[in-house]
């Protein structure tokens, strides 16, 4: 009986660069991971939060404070631009799934209103819940 | 000419060998987010910077509560579908496994102690 034969399968992401030209529909798409993923970090942050809070006043002074600092407004606001970055590369995907706008000036303009779009919200929230 | 579906010709291709209705979930989960996530910053974005008494009201209210309770579930549930997803385009074999386990028990931990938090507030 023969041995399967391993196949040494190349690892993503062995595209970019040596076979691939970064460009805007991509770059968008793999920011869409990004933010995804790095959500987890506003994740704790907020729930590390609600926890003290139901606590008692000496743990949520003690989480509150580094919520509240230069610290948690950088988690916390980066976090907020990710989630309206992956809210709208979300609908895009929503898009793109119904077979919609996959013709490449509608595709670049949606990745453009992805990013413009993102920081416009993250803009609005903030104004709102300041 | 092979009679074939194009579904057919792809199943089992991708980096997890399946995946029809982990994408379905994805969407589902995606559009339940759609509508949670905007009214959850709102909620989160007016109590953070609060006192201890006003963060308690504030999670105490039924309709903050609720908005909290689906984003830590169906929030968490797609962060940890969307993270096995990328710890299967980017490791394999034993590493692959380790971090699929390790990211969905984190995502329930942080879901656990969030639902904890919020029913000691709330009832």
């Amino acid at each position: 009986m023969a041995a399967p034969k391993r196949v040494e399968r190349p690892l993503s992401p062995f595209m970019i660069g040596p076979y691939y030209r970064p460009q805007l529909t991509s770059m968008t798409s793999i920011l869409t991971r990004i933010t995804g993923n790095g959500l987890i970090v506003g994740a704790l942050l907020s729930v590390w939060w609600l926890l003290a809070a139901a606590t008692s006043d000496d743990y949520f002074a003690v989480a509150n404070a580094v919520a509240t600092s230069w610290f948690g407004d950088l988690v916390f606001t980066l976090s907020l631009w990710a989630v309206w970055y992956h809210y709208l590369a979300g609908i895009r995907h929503l898009i793109f799934d119904a077979g919609k706008g996959l013709d490449i000036p509608t595709a670049e303009k949606l990745g453009w209103a992805c990013i413009i779009g993102s920081v416009v919200l993250t803009v609005i929230t903030i104004l709102l819940v300041q | 000419m092979r009679y074939l579906t194009a579904r057919k010709r792809a199943e089992g291709r991708g980096a997890a060998h399946h995946g029809a209705e982990h994408h379905w979930a994805m969407t589902v989960s995606s559009v339940g987010l759609a509508l949670i996530v905007p009214l959850w910053l709102y909620i989160f974005g007016s109590a953070l910077g609060g006192t201890r008494e006003e963060v308690l009201a504030t999670f105490a209210r039924p309709f903050p509560a609720i908005v909290t309770a689906l984003l830590l579930v169906v929030g968490l549930r797609h962060f940890a579908m969307g993270a096995t997803t990328m710890i299967e385009d980017y490791a394999r074999g034993t590493t692959r496994k380790m971090l699929i386990i390790g990211v969905v028990a984190l995502s329930w931990a942080i879901a656990a102690t969030g639902l904890f938090a919020l029913v000691r507030i709330a009832l």
